[in-house]
């Protein structure tokens, strides 16, 4: 059991959250043909945008209503319109995801219904979804405004079944801390199931770093709105984190496809859930390319574990990342030495560690300190800083990863992800032998094999 | 009081574009307004923080909600040779019960916290769009802790709403002028000291011109703000000239500089070779006028022989692996006439520059290094066109800022970054050959012909 301590100081150093516009900008990035516009100063998108730039390594197309000093004070229903029309003009996108920001909120704009009158006499717009989501910079990070946006979109398009019939298919709704990678791998272990996955946000459509063949100047692939329409044809609805609890039980509600949220897609137990999960509900044993993968994990458990044992982890993640990594770090034998997340979610107390701080990077490495070191860091870039002062190896994971490649395929979900995570972590903690007391790689290694 | 100060710096006498103007268009001043669901680029806290953050001993604090700080921190790749608390992000991190109640006794905690824990020469605070709409005194809150903690904390107030990123970086200027610049007074003020403006020591470049100038006996008093220390800019009226670089953004501070303290300045650059050598010549000139010894106008023609007949040199070899390629210039357009004319000399061909942010006396020069081609003179070319000159193999490589990287990417075009997140150092002499190198990894690197050939079930 962990004390989850949240002490709200005045002066966060090196900030480990990131902002909920931007998580709700992100969920975007996911929808076919889309274009999101941020309702605030043009600086909320520019720097959101080039941190998605920066670890995607793909464009990221998003725009602003550009508030100014006058449409500060006397209201920015003007700005949206002019925006939506500029956007519906230039870009032609299927949907549109208007987000707003500290700035907007603060002034205590009516987005909602501003859009209403502006689709009401604005013919262009009638073929556009144009889906506004409510996501202050000041309350939450970058997990709240992704759920925010998935919940709006939800809200938006979905509709129950009605007379079509209910296809082979189930509804997955994918957390924040799940790259395009995870997502690749959960539509294949559906898709070994014999059912399609509708994935919403699906990023492994778009943000997977491929080459399209011309111009777009929307999102170059991702979930259709017409796909979103049909949700309620599912059989099910599968949400991956806690954060997605509240979009999972709108579905549910709206379509009445029955849905069950997983606490998380990585680790032997876990992936176990969603097999059983999968294995109900197109009423077949689970697949022998799942079983294989399942024994592969449970070799590399075993190969791995020598490594893990009495070794120190500290991770920095946003809550459902630091869940992820925690659990699977202390299923391996490890310690989690430091913890430290972005919101206080009542969860992370299950995981066993002494404290689960909200905080910063500063916070991690007092944490790091207090502990006497860490073999290993687990956090986004950002993290350098601190594993550098002190030596210790980082691996990078969460948002943003910019100065590393291939941070969206990065791959932790599945008995194969589980697999591959272990053998990274083992191989960067096999590298560093014990920092305090653990003789690791000679006591395990070379010993056991020249006794066998 | 915001509002005055901005109206005046939209009006600047001493901006060469502003000069450039009828009379009826400059008393329109420069706001320009940006256009909804069409507008890129930062806002004027990024631009304050750009032009203030490469200060690297002081505490940069961010009065606002985490976007602010948190999507942005330690991502600009401005240098330092010491201290690296530039590089940790400070931020209020206003939540919903810091708008409802007032953010001011949090952020003078959090002013007094830093202090405490880093012992910095300044705090520098940064008021943003939501500190400014719930009313938070920036100012007062400031004045407040520096007179209660015995450290300057200075207000930089640039809130987003009240412009770009430019206006941003004057606001910046601006705060270095009232609260920094003359506080404090050197004991070793020198006749060859000059300060350069407007340098961020961006991947270093600061050190590609630095040791020109001290074999001419010239000591930069300070960058500012590339690698500054606190100190040094507090210090740099002493200086007996001034340098302007990137001229939109920091003029209006040498224009006060040059009323209060009397320092000449010049507007010049380092990049391209031409450029390094008329900058060189203008620094020469200005310190000799001002009693520096003499001989420095004859030290500096000899440096400038030697270093460009070096430079071209070692440029030679690329011109066989470079002649007759097609290179599309993107930047802001400030002198790029002088990267033109480098990669002209190396037989690129300039099939086409942006001079969307250029005086025009740039544009001019810009024009007659074309031939005078005015179709080569883009203000901007849409993204999509952008990608049809690629396609259309009308540019075979582009150098830009990132916004624009993919569009070259994916058409399967070489591309280098040549602006502030690039990785390596173009200035002054090495920096131009620095640039053809890169040039020429890049576009004659092996995987054009392997990415761009189809795949075998493609060939018809």
């Amino acid at each position: 059991m962990a004390l989850i301590v949240d002490h709200n100081k005045a002066l966060s150093t090196s900030p480990l959250k990131v902002s909920a516009p931007l998580g709700a900008a992100l969920a975007f990035m996911g929808m076919r043909g889309c274009l999101p516009m941020f309702h605030g100063s043009q600086g909320c998108t520019a720097f959101a945008l080039v941190m998605m730039v920066r670890h995607f390594r793909e464009a990221i197309p998003l725009q602003t209503t550009a508030m100014n000093e006058i449409s500060t004070i006397l209201g920015g229903m003007d700005q949206v319109e002019e925006g939506l029309l500029n956007i519906a003009k230039r870009a032609k996108p299927e949907i549109i995801g208007l987000i707003s920001t500290a700035l907007t909120e603060t002034r205590g704009e009516d987005m909602a219904g501003d859009v209403k009158v502006i689709r009401a006499r604005n013919k262009e717009l009638a073929d556009i979804a144009v889906i506004d989501v409510s996501a202050p910079d000041f309350s939450g990070s970058l997990e709240t405004g992704w759920g925010k946006a998935v919940t709006a979109i939800i809200k938006a398009l979905a509709r129950p079944a009605g007379n079509h019939a209910k296809l082979d298919r189930v509804n997955l709704l994918p957390g924040a801390h799940l790259t395009p990678g995870d997502v690749e791998a959960l539509k294949d272990i559906i898709a070994d199931f014999g059912l399609e996955a509708m994935v919403l946000p699906d990023l492994s459509d778009s943000l997977d770093g491929h080459v399209p063949d011309s111009y777009t100047p929307t999102t170059l692939g991702g979930t259709s709105v017409a796909s979103v329409r049909e949700m309620g044809r599912a059989r099910l609805t599968i949400a991956v984190g806690e954060h997605m609890r509240i979009a999972a039980k709108t579905a549910e509600g709206i379509t009445g496809v029955p849905s069950v949220l997983l606490d998380r897609v990585t680790g032997l137990d876990a992936v176990d859930r969603l097999m059983v999960c999968l294995s109900t509900v197109a009423g077949m044993p689970v697949p022998a390319r799942q079983r294989r993968a399942r024994s592969q994990l449970v070799d590399a458990m075993l190969d791995g574990h020598f490594y893990f044992g009495g070794r120190s982890v500290a991770i920095a993640a946003e809550p459902a990342l630091l869940w992820s990594m925690g659990k699977l770090a202390s299923d391996m034998g490890a310690t989690v030495a430091a913890a430290v997340t972005t919101q206080p979610v009542a969860m992370l107390a299950e995981l066993k560690a002494e404290r689960v701080i909200v905080g910063d990077f500063e916070d991690l490495e007092d944490q790091i300190l207090e502990a006497g070191g860490a073999d290993l860091i687990i956090a986004n870039s950002n993290g350098r800083q601190v594993a550098s002062r002190h030596g210790i190896p980082l691996f990078r994971a969460g948002f943003p990863v910019f100065d590393r490649l291939g941070a969206a395929h990065l791959t932790t979900a599945g008995y194969r992800g589980t697999r591959d995570l272990i053998t990274q972590l083992g191989n960067i903690l096999m590298e560093r032998p014990g920092h305090a007391h653990e003789p690791s790689e000679h006591a395990h290694g070379h010993q056991s094999a020249a006794a066998g | 009081m915001l509002k005055a100060k901005i109206a005046e710096l939209m009006h600047e006498p001493g901006c060469a574009k502003n000069q450039a103007k009828s009379d009826g268009d400059r008393k329109k001043g420069c706001g320009k307004s940006l256009t909804p669901g069409a507008a890129a680029g930062g806002c004027a806290f990024d631009g304050a923080k750009i032009a203030l953050q490469p200060i690297t001993d002081v505490v940069h604090l961010v009065h606002g909600p985490i976007a602010c700080e948190g999507n942005s921190w330690d991502g600009r790749n401005s240098w330092s040779s010491g201290s690296d608390l530039y590089r940790k992000g400070f931020t209020t991190d206003l939540t919903n019960l810091d708008i409802i109640a007032g953010g001011e006794k949090k952020l003078y905690k959090a002013i007094k916290q830093a202090i405490a824990k880093h012992k910095p020469p300044a705090v520098f605070v940064y008021q943003t769009c939501v500190g400014s709409l719930i009313g938070d005194d920036v100012d007062a809150v400031c004045r407040a802790a520096t007179e209660r903690l015995g450290t300057p904390v200075i207000p930089i107030n640039s809130p987003g709403f009240v412009g770009s990123k430019n206006l941003g970086n004057r606001l910046g200027g601006e705060a270095l002028f009232e609260h920094v610049i003359g506080t404090v007074e050197p004991d070793d003020a020198g006749p060859c000291d000059i300060n350069i403006l407007g340098e961020y020591n961006v991947a270093g470049e600061l050190d590609q011109f630095r040791p020109l100038l001290a074999r001419l006996g010239i000591r930069l008093r300070a960058s500012i703000t590339g690698d500054a220390r606190y100190r040094e800019v507090a210090a740099c009226h002493t200086a007996r000239a001034n340098m302007v670089l990137c001229s939109q953004a920091l003029v209006t501070l040498a224009r006060k500089m040059k009323e209060k303290w009397g320092i000449p300045y010049f507007e010049g650059s380092f990049y391209g070779i031409s450029d390094t050598s008329d900058a060189l010549r203008n620094i020469a000139r200005m310190l000799v006028e001002r009693g520096a010894d003499p001989t420095l106008t004859d030290r500096t023609e000899a440096l400038i022989a030697e270093e460009e007949a070096r430079a071209w040199a070692r440029l030679e070899p690329y011109k066989a692996r470079l002649a007759g390629r097609k290179v599309l210039l993107y930047t802001g357009g400030v002198k790029s006439w002088s990267v033109i004319q480098a990669l002209q000399e190396v037989g690129m061909e300039v099939v086409g520059s942006s001079v969307r942010k250029a005086t025009e006396a740039d544009k001019l020069k810009a024009l007659e290094r074309l031939g005078g081609d005015e179709d080569k003179l883009a203000d901007a070319i849409t993204p999509r066109d952008m990608y049809a000159m690629f396609k259309d193999g009308k540019a075979d490589m582009m150098l830009s800022g990132g916004r624009s990287q993919f569009v070259a990417l994916k058409a399967r075009t070489p591309w280098i970054d040549i602006n502030q997140e690039r990785h390596h150092g173009y200035a002054a002499y090495d920096g131009m050959v620095a640039l053809v190198r890169e040039i020429d990894l890049s576009i004659n690197s092996p995987i054009w012909a392997q990415v761009r050939a189809p795949a075998p079930w493609e060939n018809s």
